[in-house]
């Protein structure tokens, strides 16, 4: 496996709780890989460490060959990695294509770009021409022109998707992408990330068991801060333990 | 020297107390309601005026200061009742808006009532003169400011701390939804606390009365002080209140008596002159500025 | 989003009889007025300097009479030390507003919300409290300017010129944030007032966007400031006092905060008030204030929101 981000001994605490507690964890260069586990295992927090929302109190993170828990979040972005959220983050009150190209925007991240201040964005052909080609990619290519507080919930979400992906991320966290979503968008959600198989290294947070059996490569069981298995989908449903800590009998 | 440092603390303490009284009421509407009050400092000059034309009238200090307190408890409770409530949803700019128009009302029917110049207030007879204090005299009126802010501070404390009207509003301050969750009638509490605040605010401005003068946009210039105080001590803290009014007292008074001072002993009787009162004047805003970027939210803050 | 030709159209016709005006007052005999339209018109390019921060960047600062009054003084200071031109003395006042707020900015930037506009309200007192304790600066009692800059080839002692000079200041201010709020850097903007988090989460520096944008806002109330005192004849200390950045945050949020013309409208509308009610009565300010109620309790949107203008947020 070319091992794009490696964790060794990650630890987190609020207070008296060690929400991360020597987590260690191994992700492959194209791989989709999900994160389960049951509440309050600590799997936000995780996420919110690789992103850099938070930082760790001790641990590793590598990602392409660098130590990243001390860096800032807008840095982690710039080496390539990018959060998707649950609870649907997106700018309400301008176009579904706005948003999108603000994305695009972003990954130019030579100084200037954003403080750009002559022409009109408008005349950035190339960066409008992307910014729909995500749209399309996520199925949102006729919503373009509306605003986006008024797409449905599982257009927000598929939104939310497009705009994580216009910045090209090496590794892409998905917190929750179908979070509030009927099955009929779920299926929908499922169909894009399946489509990301092999062109982009996902690491995905869900609890619909079905989906993640169904895209994940490999499946890692986050209990109590800690990692206690991590291996391909057919070792996790069949392991012991993990059947005890979360999955009961649910799964046959 | 000692004699003159002692007496400069005094003076702190008594001018912290003070603040703190119009503090108090400031930080709890901030804390609990999350709202801008500009006109906070109307309501400290409207006790002032109020106490002044009561004092004249009857001939007493202590009746002034009485009418002063419950005439703006009043006062405070219709506005909170006809405006304020309106405004606890909105944002912080439209309170700024609104607050400030205030200022202007009240400015302008001050001096529509009274007329542009000062009001006179003396303090009462009993204590117009010196006391003898470690070896020398301190004027007998600012002991019983300390005194009055002494026994308000008390009183106080054990409201907040030792009342179940305390912990309600301990509770609001922290988190006011789940107050009301709980099943704290957040509202009427926070009018009666308003109505508390515009009390403590006329006493203050009746007490220093004598000692500042009392006219109008005599509120603006306290306003001011009173924000950095409960920046300093943490919105929504009453113990926050207290600690930052006696560090801003103290640290306006010592510094003003005593930098210009300090700097004529280092440096040259010019520089010192140009530097000494510029440097005590922003004394306090650059103690809020370090306080803030040790401790961001303030020394006590009531969110958790 | 491109301007529609009604608009434009609109907007050229204010500009033109605003131009005009200057005869027409003269004609009516009230050339006084020449002097007081000036400063409306300097007021409002200061409140749309402050409207720049605080509706499109989203920062509400407590202390933009820091860099107006300081404009002001700059101006005058030079004046002292002999430098005359405006040409000179000018974009100085606009460097000094500058260099003030990177660095006031870089530091409050820090602190978010309450504190945010605590720390800038400190930061202005700060610099009043510095100004007055100058004895070089006049005190208590501000500092004169002896005559008005020199902008040759025109000749700003004349009341006509000064107006035409501050008209095309706010006209070329107006056009020029119209460009920027349309540029990238606008449309960053755009999203950082929307989403603060998900522009960080998308890799933007959001803290350093934010300071540009409180620097160009202080830049424009600088020359505002240096516009000023050309007007009054004095720098004074009422300038640099918080009640000024109260006054001017006002006249933001009663023309419509973020509105292209929200800055301008309150501007006017608060000065033009105080005006007409002064004199019919003594106490012009208690019926402000209580115009200034009834704008917050019915029109949320200010002035601009009433009249349906265009939004400079959707320029």
């Amino acid at each position: 496996m070319n091992t794009l981000l490696e964790i060794a001994g990650l630890k987190r605490h609020f207070g008296g709780l060690w929400a991360t507690n020597g987590v260690d964890l191994r992700i492959g260069r194209g791989e989709i890989h999900a994160l389960i586990g049951p509440n309050g295992a600590g799997k936000t927090t995780l996420i919110h460490l690789i992103s850099g929302a938070l930082r760790p109190d001790a641990g590793r993170i590598v990602f392409a060959g660098a130590d990243i828990a001390r860096h800032d979040m807008h840095e982690r972005v710039a080496r390539g990695i990018t959060r998707s959220y649950q609870i649907t983050q997106i700018f309400p009150h301008l176009p579904v294509l706005e948003n999108v190209r603000l994305a695009v925007q972003s990954r130019r991240r030579d100084w200037g770009s954003s403080f750009r201040m002559c022409r009109p964005a408008s005349a950035d052909f190339r960066m409008i021409e992307e910014a729909e080609e995500w749209l399309g990619r996520v199925g949102l290519a006729e919503a373009a022109g509306q605003l986006a507080t008024d797409l449905a919930h599982g257009q927000q979400r598929a939104l939310e998707l497009a705009m994580a992906l216009a910045t090209r991320p090496q590794l892409l966290l998905l917190d929750e992408p179908m979070a509030g979503m009927g099955p009929e968008e779920s299926a929908h959600m499922a169909t894009l990330i399946a489509s990301l198989k092999g062109e982009q290294t996902v690491l995905l947070v869900e609890h619909d068991m079905d989906i993640v059996f169904r895209l994940a490569d490999r499946i890692s069981v986050l209990v109590a801060g800690r990692v206690i298995v991590s291996a391909t989908p057919d070792v996790v449903r069949n392991h012991p333990e993990v059947r005890r800590a979360y999955l009961g009998d649910d799964i046959q | 020297m000692t004699q003159l440092v002692l007496e400069q603390l005094l003076n702190g303490l008594q001018f912290g107390l003070m603040l703190f009284l119009i503090a108090s009421g400031l930080t709890l509407v901030f804390g609990i309601m999350d709202m801008i009050n500009l006109s906070h400092g109307s309501l400290y000059m409207g006790g002032a005026y109020l106490g002044a034309a009561a004092a004249q009238a009857s001939g007493s200090f202590v009746t002034g200061l009485l009418a002063a307190m419950l005439g703006m408890a009043v006062i405070g409770v219709v506005l909170e009742l006809l405006l304020l409530r309106k405004l606890y949803l909105r944002d912080h700019l439209a309170q700024v808006l609104a607050t400030f128009a205030l200022i202007l009302i009240a400015n302008d029917l001050v001096r529509m009532i009274w007329g542009p110049q000062p009001l006179l207030l003396n303090p009462p007879a009993a204590l117009a003169g010196p006391v003898e204090l470690f070896g020398f005299s301190y004027p007998a009126y600012r002991l019983l400011i300390i005194g009055v802010g002494l026994l308000v501070a008390l009183f106080l404390y054990v409201l907040v701390s030792h009342t179940r009207l305390g912990m309600w509003v301990r509770a609001g301050a922290a988190n006011r939804t789940m107050a009301e969750c709980m099943g704290v009638d957040v509202r009427w509490l926070f009018t009666g606390l308003f109505a508390l605040g515009a009390a403590l605010a006329a006493a203050a401005g009746t007490l220093l009365g004598p000692l500042l003068a009392v006219q109008v946009g005599m509120g603006e210039s306290i306003l001011i002080l009173a924000f950095v105080v409960i920046v300093i001590g943490g919105i929504g803290s009453i113990r926050g209140a207290l600690v930052g009014a006696l560090l801003v007292g103290i640290v306006d008074t010592l510094g003003r008596a005593l930098l210009p001072t300090l700097l004529r002993a280092v440096s040259s009787p010019e520089v010192a002159g140009h530097l000494g009162p510029a440097l005590a004047s922003i004394m306090i805003y650059l103690l809020m500025a370090a306080i803030l970027f040790w401790r961001p939210q303030g020394l006590f803050p009531a969110r958790a | 989003m491109k301007a529609s030709p009604r608009s434009n159209a609109i907007e050229a016709a204010v500009l033109f009889v605003a131009a005009l005006l200057p005869f027409l007052l003269q004609a009516m005999g009230e050339e006084f007025y020449i002097g007081f339209a000036t400063r409306l018109l300097i007021f409002a390019l200061a409140a749309t300097s402050l409207n720049f921060i605080v509706g499109y960047g989203g920062m509400v600062a407590f202390g933009h009479a820091a860099f107006f009054g300081g404009g002001a003084y700059i101006v005058a200071f030079l004046m002292q030390a002999g430098i005359v031109s405006a040409w000179i003395a000018w974009p100085l006042a606009v460097l000094a507003a500058v260099v003030a707020s990177l660095a006031i900015g870089a530091l409050s930037l820090r602190t978010r919300g309450v504190y945010f506009i605590m720390i800038t309200l400190a930061f202005a007192q700060m610099i009043y409290y510095s100004i007055i304790s100058l004895q070089s600066a006049g005190g208590d009692d501000g500092l004169p300017l002896e005559q008005r800059s020199t902008l040759a080839p025109f000749d700003l002692a004349s009341d006509m010129t000064l107006y035409w000079v501050a008209l095309a200041a706010l006209a070329g201010c107006l056009i020029a944030l119209r460009r920027l709020a349309n540029s990238r850097y606008g449309r960053a903007l755009a999203g950082l007032r929307q989403n603060e988090q998900r522009m960080e989460a998308l890799g933007y520096p959001v803290d350093r966007l934010k300071l540009v944008c409180f620097v160009i806002g202080a830049g424009i109330a600088g020359l505002a400031g240096a516009l000023l005192v050309n007007q009054n004849g004095l720098a004074s200390p009422t300038q640099l006092y918080w009640t000024q950045s109260g006054m001017l945050l006002v006249m933001v949020i009663l023309g419509g905060v973020g509105q292209r013309y929200g800055g301008m409208l309150g501007a006017i509308a608060l000065l033009g008030l105080e005006e007409a009610l002064g004199l019919m009565t003594e106490y012009a300010h208690l019926y402000i204030g209580l115009a200034l109620l009834a704008v917050v309790l019915f029109a949320p949107r200010g002035l601009a929101g009433l009249a349906g203008l265009t939004d400079l947020r959707r320029a």
